[in-house]
């Protein structure tokens, strides 16, 4: 409330610093947001990130029992002169048991060019239960112009997958990493 | 919007007053409130025409199936362009438009707390809005990717990109220069006894408001920041092909954009919450229930911006968190709407145009709630998710809403800014005549939203077009009914019956007790407040 002009203008000096304060401090907040997902995703499994390599293969029991269909799918960013489609479109698979299929992917251009595929997998939460021994997505790829190739991915399904998911999509982007295009 | 020679004579009535300097130079350099406020306004309504002209196009375009008119690159400019220039450049500058003018005058105060950081806050929309315009003139045209700018989408703006990004920095910037400037003055100026829980409900809901902007104004800074670093530094916070994540975006624009649209809101409810006492005659009821809502309502805006991204595949447990955090919204809400009911209820009610305003958003501003609450619900939301539903509930919400907050002011407030009673019959023309329009424009779009209509889309199924016809012309029908209230307030400015200084029978507040119109300098020595 006004007291006199001093005393007033002290005040609004000192509010003014905090309210100042406070807009950096949301300015930086927001960067803050992305590692916060990050760790949230990683630890929970959300977003249907796969995780990298699976380096031990511990032996589980196949569960012949149960059959999932995974389904693949292969899409392209903008920008990405590339031919790319999965050899098989679906597959029942056992949970425990290692599968190997193929993707196919042709550079389209006539120069070399490097691509990356990010993997997502659907619905979210089977992300974790998705695991790959081997797969092209581990690497960025290297395409002489108009080469072609079939890239494989070796994969299981944790038999700890929940009950009432029956099919699984493995979906990939195939992003082109050279120049950056995004 | 007291032209020189009024505030001059006043300056003569009072004998302490210098008046404002003339010419063009006294609104490039001016510190007053009340000059800044007009300009606020007026800036205000002129981007309110541009956005409208804009909305007009799609409109016009969405007459009939097909494309007629223009084509779906320019169409999708028009709703970005739309979206943009109408949340900031119209609603969120008449807010704080009306804060200049009127938070000083309510508190007793002589003047913003920064007065020259005022002039910065306003004088920087111009610019920020010249810039994002000249953009439809760029090779490429303007934004298309939605005015939420989601990556990768909007990636692939052309040249304009780099433009759309320092506009909303700029517009941003204005925003939280303005915010400061606000809550300086309403809690450091305050006229001796005007205690936090005395204050008019305008000044709570602007003080909450201006909270609002300083938390979540940067937080869209920041996240444009990436976007452009994105784009042109190489960096990868929204591209999957670098490890970074798209969905990450929406993530953090919503952290912003859902208290935004508090932002567009709770003004309006200050607006409303002065308005409908004047006319009901009788005082607000449960001040501090109002006082409370605002402050729930504000709150519970930052938890619950998940609700936007629904169908992004969130878990079970985020889809149900996100549901119930969202209804509970309509809790204090409603609380608002049942408190301007009961003011009116047995009241002396007289119905001058900015009491038609009050009563018109009461019941519109509702139905847009209910439709938020379908909205809310996670499972049906699948279902409404970017269809003309979700767009036929922001703008019942918005317009009805917020924009009839604002003319409901204009009408309000104008006889003691200009010293003239505006038009009466013709404030009841544009009255009935925008109420109409709006109901036409909006209401069969949520027909068309249930049937499937997807939004941001220039051509449409066939068994869309009667609806979409309709809606069309309740959008000419509301767009050309607001040239009357354009002349309505030039005319007004110009000249007119004499306002009394209390203007309206039941009017209560320290305004009221000023000249009409007031001298250019007000409070110069603070009221005492009883």
């Amino acid at each position: 409330m006004i007291a006199n002009p001093e005393t007033t203008a002290n005040a609004n000096k000192r509010l003014v610093r905090r309210l100042v304060l406070l807009t950096v401090g949301m300015f930086a907040f927001g960067f803050l947001l992305i590692p916060f997902y990050d760790v949230l995703c990683k630890i929970t499994g959300l977003n249907g990130k796969t995780g990298g390599r699976v380096e031990v293969v511990e032996a589980v029991k196949v569960d012949e029992s149960r059959t999932v269909t995974v389904e693949f799918v292969a899409s392209l960013n903008i920008g990405a002169p590339w031919e790319f489609a999965p050899k098989v479109a679906r597959m029942q698979v056992h949970p425990g048991q290692f599968y190997q299929t193929h993707f196919w992917a042709k550079n389209l251009a006539d120069q070399p060019m490097t691509g990356q595929a990010i993997p997502s997998v659907s619905p979210g939460l089977a992300a974790s239960h998705f695991q790959k021994i081997e797969c092209f997505c581990f690497n960025r790829q290297l395409f002489q112009a108009n080469e072609g190739k079939e890239m494989p991915v070796t994969f299981r399904i944790d038999p700890n997958l929940p009950a009432d998911v029956r099919t699984v999509t493995l979906s990939y982007t195939f992003f082109r990493i050279d120049n950056a295009g995004s | 919007m007291s032209t020189a020679s009024h505030a001059h004579d006043h300056a003569e009535d009072h004998g302490h007053d210098h008046g404002p300097p003339r010419g063009l130079t006294r609104w490039i350099y001016t510190t007053n409130h009340k000059d800044i406020g007009t300009l606020y306004l007026l800036f205000s309504l002129l981007m309110f025409f541009v956005g409208g002209s804009m909305a007009l196009v799609i409109r016009a375009e969405l007459f009939q199936p097909g494309l007629q008119i223009v084509n779906p690159d320019f169409f999708n400019q028009m709703t970005t362009m739309h979206a943009l220039v109408m949340i900031f450049g119209a609603v969120m500058p008449a807010f704080v438009g009306l804060a200049n003018w009127l938070v000083p005058m309510m508190i007793g105060a002589p003047d913003m707390a920064l007065p020259r950081m005022n002039n910065w806050s306003f004088w920087i929309m111009p610019f920020a809005f010249t810039l994002l315009l000249s953009t439809l003139f760029l090779p490429g045209g303007g934004p298309a990717g939605g005015w939420t700018l989601y990556p990768p989408l909007v990636l692939q703006t052309g040249d304009a990109f780099p433009f759309v990004i320092l506009a909303v920095h700029m517009m941003g910037a204005s925003s939280i220069m303005g915010a400061i400037n606000i809550i300086a003055t309403i809690l450091n100026l305050r006229a001796p006894g005007m205690t936090l829980m005395k204050m008019p409900m305008f000044v709570w809901t602007w003080l909450i408001t201006a909270y609002l902007l300083i938390a979540v104004m940067p937080v869209l800074a920041g996240s444009v920041t990436m976007l452009l670093t994105d784009k042109f530094f190489g960096t990868s916070f929204f591209n999957a092909g670098g490890g970074g994540d798209p969905v990450m975006f929406q993530h953090i624009f919503w952290f912003f954009g859902h208290p935004e649209v508090y932002i567009m809101i709770l003004p309006a409810f200050g607006i409303i919450s002065m308005i409908i006492p004047t006319f009901a005659r009788k005082p607000l009821f449960g001040y501090a229930s109002m006082v409370y809502a605002t402050a729930s309502i504000a709150f519970l805006s930052f938890i619950v911006w998940a609700h936007h991204m629904f169908t992004v595949g969130m878990p079970l447990a985020g889809e149900l968190f996100f549901m119930y955090a969202t209804m509970l919204i309509a809790v204090p809400t409603g609380v608002k709407v049942f408190n301007w009911i009961s003011t009116m209820w047995r009241g002396a009610m007289t119905f001058e145009t900015p009491m038609l305003f009050a009563i018109a958003f009461v019941v519109l501003f509702t139905i847009g709630g209910f439709s938020g609450l379908m909205l809310a619900m996670a499972p049906a939301d699948f279902q409404y998710q970017d269809t003309y539903f979700v767009v036929a509930h922001f703008h019942y919400v918005l317009v009805p809403g917020a924009v009839f907050s604002i003319m409901a002011a204009a009408y309000y407030w104008l006889p003691k800014w200009t010293g003239h009673m505006y038009d009466e019959k013709l404030g009841q023309w544009h009255f009935w005549l925008s109420t109409i329009g709006v109901n036409v424009l909006f209401f069969p779009q949520h027909f068309l939203g249930l049937a499937g209509m997807p939004r941001r889309i220039p051509d449409y199924a066939l068994q869309f077009t009667e609806f979409n016809m309709m809606s069309t012309v309740g959008a000419f029908m509301f767009g050309f009914s607001q040239l009357l209230f354009a002349y309505n307030v030039i005319k007004t400015i110009r000249g007119g019956a004499k306002a009394t200084d209390k203007v309206w029978e039941g009017a209560d507040g320290l305004e009221w007790t000023l000249s009409s119109p007031p001298a250019y300098h007000t409070f110069t020595t603070a009221p005492e407040i009883r």
